[in-house]
């Protein structure tokens, strides 16, 4: 990220609080900015915001994380801003384990749009970045993603798979001179854990948003946010699985 | 929708309710709030600077509006704004200052939502020259209990406007507010501060100060016989030939809350004593950002841990100018005899602007005061409403906790219209708060 004016930002998922946050922070430093999202009446909302505080170029596009066969011409059409182009994905589908086991349309969706979509949609964007040679892509994992848990096991498997994938991706896209990042969240303040049942340490969706851009900016490859989750992931990875399996955490 | 309990509290922190709260992070996500509220309906929550119980909801349901925060779209030549009504006057500030615009109204604090304002029909300082905060908003959209925006504005739809304006957000949930911003020369104002002898000196002086831009006053409320009333007047008007930039001083945190008797007769006498000779007898001038000069305690982010656990209650009146002299006499006999040591006691001059039924402002002279939580606190409360009454004045709703449906009735005289509306409007009264059910505003 040397020359700022030539960045184009594409935020997956911009309607979460922390697309909104990352917008704004993208576009203080002066890059065009995408919303790419469902609810284009909520982008609008955005992109109106974004662009009054910064004066940066915003634009709005349609995107369905499930709606697989559309992903080639969306990240076509993105590509189609000069200059460097850079992806943060937020979108994520994270229903309560219990409606998944009573519901199994709740479990495929969970997958097919925290882990289908996000492998979709970056095997259209990779070529796009590797005929560049340069951008940034930053994937949302999860420390769901670390560990198996009986609370919260098919989110997990969905963001643990996304884990790999972006670590592969990595190694693809890191001889083409783009970076990728794999930011793995605790909790954040969002709608996604409003009223869940006991989340704690949670962080807001601003904090987040800044922390993602700093660590993206350092290229980092793989960060926790907030970091102290590196620490208890750590425990948590540590505990056999003889013990672990009796555990409810 | 996904709602979680929570505890949510008045600014002075005596009115406390538990409800089932959701945070829409969208308009879309609005209505199924609507749709899924129990027999004890849905309140709105903003900034959560209302001082009593005005936007609570015990045992019912809470919408928090703090995430609708963005602006929609700005006029840089109109200076019409158009935004969602959980963006503050902070960012208000922040972010249109450096251009030149200003919010012509403004409260006390920068950390009051939009929708807030309107709900309360605010004023700032300059209430005789600008009016409340409704009387610059040009339109707005409203979802009404039928599930349906509706885009309001005072030709079009007068009835609904002005019940809105004020009416503590029982007509409905403000989607989008348009308001005219006003054009200022710089980031700054230029005070001028004088020390006022008694209450007939400070009353002098506002007058002979009317056509100021701003104008307040502070009030020592523990002084008593020849020195009642005594004070500070600040008049300020807007700075020219300055930046539009200024350096913004830190936001703080009160680490914890003080205990419940920090504040008492001898630390406000003490303090007031010294806040008095902070202005040299002669007075002084000085230049200060408006972001000082209009929101001076904003520095201290939740100050009102200051009156500890048991929190305060402010009392806010306002009586006509023709009784103003005998009417402030008696208010502040009362409080210096209770010795209940008000340590922000604020006058200021009100002009005849109001925007809705239940508006506060009238022509005349508002007083307002801080009392610590104290068993004797609710009788003086009354003691001072009765006074007020007496000289027919009303209380400002924004600050309340403890009026009663007797004498609320007889200072709002539109309620009856008030009342009408929301009936036609929300027929099912799902739209609900502690203080609707307190004062009957739904009966």
């Amino acid at each position: 990220m040397t020359n700022v004016a030539t960045q184009t930002w594409v935020i997956l998922g911009a309607s979460s609080p922390i697309g909104r946050s990352f917008a704004r922070e993208v576009a203080r430093s002066g890059a065009h900015v995408i919303l790419a999202g469902r609810d284009l009446e909520d982008l609008q909302r955005t992109a109106s915001d974004v662009r009054i505080a910064s004066g940066v170029n915003v634009e709005v596009s349609s995107f369905d994380a499930k709606d697989f066969s559309s992903h080639a011409e969306s990240a076509s059409r993105w590509a189609e801003n000069s200059g460097t182009l850079n992806a943060i994905l937020l979108f994520g589908y994270m229903p309560q384990q219990s409606d998944m086991d009573s519901n199994p349309k709740l479990l495929l969706d969970c997958v097919f749009t925290t882990y289908l979509g996000a492998i979709s949609i970056l095997h259209h964007l990779a070529p796009h970045l590797e005929a560049r040679r340069s951008g940034t892509v930053i994937g949302i994992g999860s420390v769901a993603g670390d560990r198996g848990r009986l609370k919260n096991y098919v989110y997990g498997s969905a963001k643990a798979g996304l884990h790999t994938y972006l670590a592969g991706l990595r190694n693809r896209l890191a001889r083409s001179n783009v970076h990728v990042l794999t930011a793995k969240l605790g909790f954040v303040d969002t709608s996604m854990t409003w009223g869940a049942p006991g989340p704690f340490l949670v962080a807001s969706p601003e904090s987040v948003a800044r922390r993602c851009l700093a660590a993206a900016r350092k290229r980092r490859d793989v960060c926790y946010i907030p970091w102290f989750w590196l620490p208890i992931m750590a425990i948590i990875r540590s505990i056999p699985e003889r013990i672990f399996k009796r555990l409810t955490i | 929708m996904r709602w979680k309990r929570v505890e949510l509290t008045g600014w002075g922190r005596v009115s406390r309710a538990l409800s089932e709260a959701a945070r829409p992070e969208r308009i879309g996500a609005l209505k199924p709030i609507l749709d899924s509220t129990s027999a004890k309906g849905l309140s709105i929550y903003g900034g959560g600077r209302s001082y009593g119980d005005s936007a609570l909801n015990s045992g019912g349901h809470t919408c928090l509006t703090g995430r609708l925060d963005r602006i929609l779209s700005f006029d840089e030549t109109s200076g019409v704004l158009e935004v969602e009504p959980g963006v503050t006057f902070r960012k208000l500030l922040e972010l249109l200052l450096p251009r030149g615009w200003l919010c012509p109204v403004t409260p006390g604090t920068g950390f009051v939502t939009v929708g807030g304002a309107l709900a309360h029909d605010v004023h700032g300082k300059n209430h005789e020259r600008e009016g409340t905060f409704g009387q610059h908003v040009t339109e707005f959209d409203l979802l009404l209990s039928d599930g349906t925006i509706y885009r309001i504005n005072p030709e079009s739809q007068p009835d609904i406007f002005r019940a809105t304006c004020g009416g503590g957000g029982l007509t409905g949930i403000i989607t989008r507010i348009s308001l005219r911003m006003q054009r200022v020369p710089s980031a700054f104002v230029e005070v001028k501060e004088q020390r006022i002898r008694n209450l007939e000196a400070f009353l002098a002086a506002f007058e002979a100060e009317k056509s100021a831009s701003y104008s307040v006053g502070w009030i020592d409320a523990l002084a008593r016989g020849r020195g009642l009333g005594r004070g500070i007047l600040q008049i300020a008007e807007p700075a020219t030939a300055l930046p539009r930039t200024w350096k913004k001083s830190g936001y703080r945190r009160m680490p914890f809350n003080f205990p419940g008797g920090a504040i008492n007769a001898l630390s406000v006498t003490a303090f007031n004593e010294l806040y008095l000779r902070r202005v040299p007898a002669a007075g002084r001038r000085r230049i200060i950002s408006y972001a000082d000069f209009l929101y001076p305690l904003d520095s201290i982010d939740d100050w009102n841990r200051l009156y500890g656990r048991p929190g305060f209650h402010q009392f806010q009146c306002v009586v006509p100018y023709a009784e103003a002299a005998r009417a402030l006499r008696r208010l502040l006999d009362t409080v210096a005899d209770s010795r209940a040591a008000s340590a922000l006691t604020v006058l200021k001059r009100l002009g005849p602007g109001r925007a809705g039924y239940l508006s506060f402002p009238m022509e005349g002279y508002t007083l307002a005061l801080d009392f610590p939580n104290r068993r004797s606190t609710a009788e003086l409360y009354h003691t001072l409403v009765e006074a007020t009454l007496d000289h027919g004045g009303r209380v400002y709703l924004a600050k309340d906790a403890l009026l009663s449906r007797r004498a609320f009735e007889r200072m709002y005289p539109e309620l009856p219209e008030f009342r009408r509306v929301l009936k036609e409007v929300d027929p099912h009264a799902r739209l609900q708060s502690d203080m609707a059910r307190r004062l009957g505003l739904k009966a």
